[in-house]
């Protein structure tokens, strides 16, 4: 189901994000950042490590305010926010279920979750604690955390990171599905071509420190069409666009 | 001695020994405590023997005197009067300490500024901050449960400050991220990564607090344990002194077994245990 009235896409337009050290050294990580993510449209940011792609999604969670520049959220329907961050970051101290509660705001707490927790292969771990769930169940727990929510956008940073490649493969499919069923704006960072050729709609690639749009690659070909050839002229055809990128 | 011989048992036996061996290692904690007691009032009874007077009763006249003093009800009104103290200061004791020690430890610049405080609190002794309590307040009961918190609360501060220093901020940002009521941080973020911290704090906080409650009954109150062991101590009479202590020590342990371990044991249930 589409959010209702959820009109607004997610735009970026950042003008510069610069750390400072305690030495007094300073690295600007961002610097005229702007690009636009179209309403229900899976986007990934794709760039080399340390890039600033991480420092991009904490500025649009909100926990990173100290940034010049602006950023529209979609708006309406649930105008929430979710995240899938690099870690899990699930409470060890509450269950599986009770991780993926506490996250949905008070009027949802009680809502049915078995079709979620079903999809995700987590039905038999609802009572789990996190320490007795291994790295991937983890992921998904944080995966059906998010999507439990409704969000009006999702923000995916390396979900996938540190996990074997099957494993990785599994769950990229698994979000999919879940995704599939319910398309939300979403903006997944990675540094891994194959990962977003296979997922998103739309490629935005960043360029090396300070980090700014190099260029949108557009990924039109439904999912279910991107078959191992397909992938391959898709691989090709991005390099040939985008020389020396990843 | 000679082991008997595991040829002569008749057809079963084996079993019923697994069974025995299994009720033996439950018991062998329970059973080591209780004969280092027993041991204990038998050095103490020899002692007393040895050294026979007033001034060191054995533990049978002790015994007989907490029986007394338990059939006329005075053991336990005093009791009762000393632990509702020790609680109620044990409570104010650990809710300001632990508020004022997270904040301390978020708010660096609030720490730096009140660390000499803390210092200067923590060493003020005890008497001191009792009998100014009385003068400044009269001699009430809330001057003397203030009195006592007051002594404790330092204590709790460190301890907490340390705690808060050690917060994990990822879960502060997904609770943020996720919008986490207030309630819901304090109680799902919050205070379990505190539980530690405030574990060790309330331990040493009950065994602290109980201490000072007696010298706080002593100065200014008309019941009570440390009333009653003041009253007895005018008296010479040892006996009842110390009655009225192992009475005191008994309930405070029965609260360790009952209330803490078990408490204790829920709070860390996410914990993996050791296999």
């Amino acid at each position: 189901m589409q959010p209702v009235g959820a009109v607004v896409p997610l735009r970026v337009d950042i003008a510069e994000k610069t750390f400072r050290s305690a030495q007094g050294v300073s690295i600007t990580a961002l610097q005229d950042l702007s690009f636009e993510v179209r309403q229900g449209e899976f986007a990934c940011l794709l760039g080399p490590s340390g890039c600033g792609k991480t420092t991009t999604l904490r500025i649009l969670l909100g926990l990173d305010k100290d940034f010049s520049g602006s950023f529209q959220l979609p708006e309406g329907g649930s105008n929430r926010i979710a995240a899938v961050f690099q870690e899990p970051i699930l409470l060890p101290w509450r269950t599986v279920e009770q991780n993926v509660r506490l996250a949905l705001p008070k009027g949802l707490r009680t809502k049915n979750l078995d079709g979620l927790f079903d999809t995700l292969g987590l039905a038999g771990m609802r009572s789990l604690y996190p320490a007795e769930l291994s790295l991937g169940l983890a992921r998904r727990a944080a995966l059906a955390r998010a999507f439990a929510n409704e969000p009006a956008v999702l923000l995916l940073d390396e979900p996938f990171a540190s996990l074997d490649e099957r494993t990785a493969e599994r769950l990229r499919h698994l979000l999919l599905t879940v995704w599939s069923a319910r398309p939300t704006t979403a903006l997944m960072v990675t540094h891994n071509l194959r990962e977003a050729l296979m997922l998103s709609d739309r490629i935005i690639v960043l360029a090396q420190r300070p980090a700014h749009v190099l260029g949108m690659f557009d990924v039109r070909l439904p999912r279910h069409y991107r078959n191992p050839q397909v992938m391959s002229d898709l691989l090709r055809s991005f390099h040939q666009k985008f020389p020396g990128v990843v | 001695m000679s082991a008997p011989d595991p040829g002569d048992r008749p057809p079963g036996a084996a079993a019923e020994t697994a069974s025995q061996s299994r009720l033996t290692t439950a018991l062998t904690p329970v059973l080591t405590v209780a004969v280092s007691l027993l041991g204990l009032c038998l050095l103490w009874g020899f002692a007393a023997n040895a050294w026979p007077g007033r001034a060191f009763p054995g533990p049978g006249q002790v015994w007989q005197v907490l029986r007394a003093e338990a059939a006329n009800g005075d053991l336990f009104y005093h009791l009762g009067a000393t632990l509702g103290r020790v609680a109620a200061a044990y409570v104010v004791a650990m809710v300001v300490g632990s508020v004022i020690g997270v904040l301390l430890g978020s708010h660096r610049s609030a720490d730096r500024f009140f660390s000499p405080w803390l210092i200067l609190f923590l060493n003020i002794p005890a008497l001191v901050v009792i009998v100014l309590a009385y003068i400044w307040f009269g001699l009430n009961e809330a001057a003397a449960i203030g009195a006592v918190a007051v002594n404790k609360i330092p204590n709790v501060v460190v301890t907490m400050r340390e705690g808060a220093r050690a917060l994990d901020p990822s879960y502060a940002e997904m609770a943020a991220v996720y919008r986490f009521g207030l309630l819901d941080r304090v109680r799902h973020v919050l205070l379990p990564q505190l539980q530690p911290y405030l574990a060790a704090a309330s331990r040493s906080g009950i065994a602290l607090i109980w201490k000072i409650v007696l010298v706080v009954e002593l100065l200014g109150r008309s019941n009570g344990v440390g009333f009653q062991i003041y009253l007895y101590f005018q008296l010479f009479d040892v006996a009842a002194i110390l009655a009225y202590t192992l009475a005191f020590v008994a309930v405070m342990l029965v609260i360790e077994l009952l209330l803490v371990q078990p408490g204790e044991r829920h709070a860390t249930r996410w914990r993996r245990r050791p296999a």
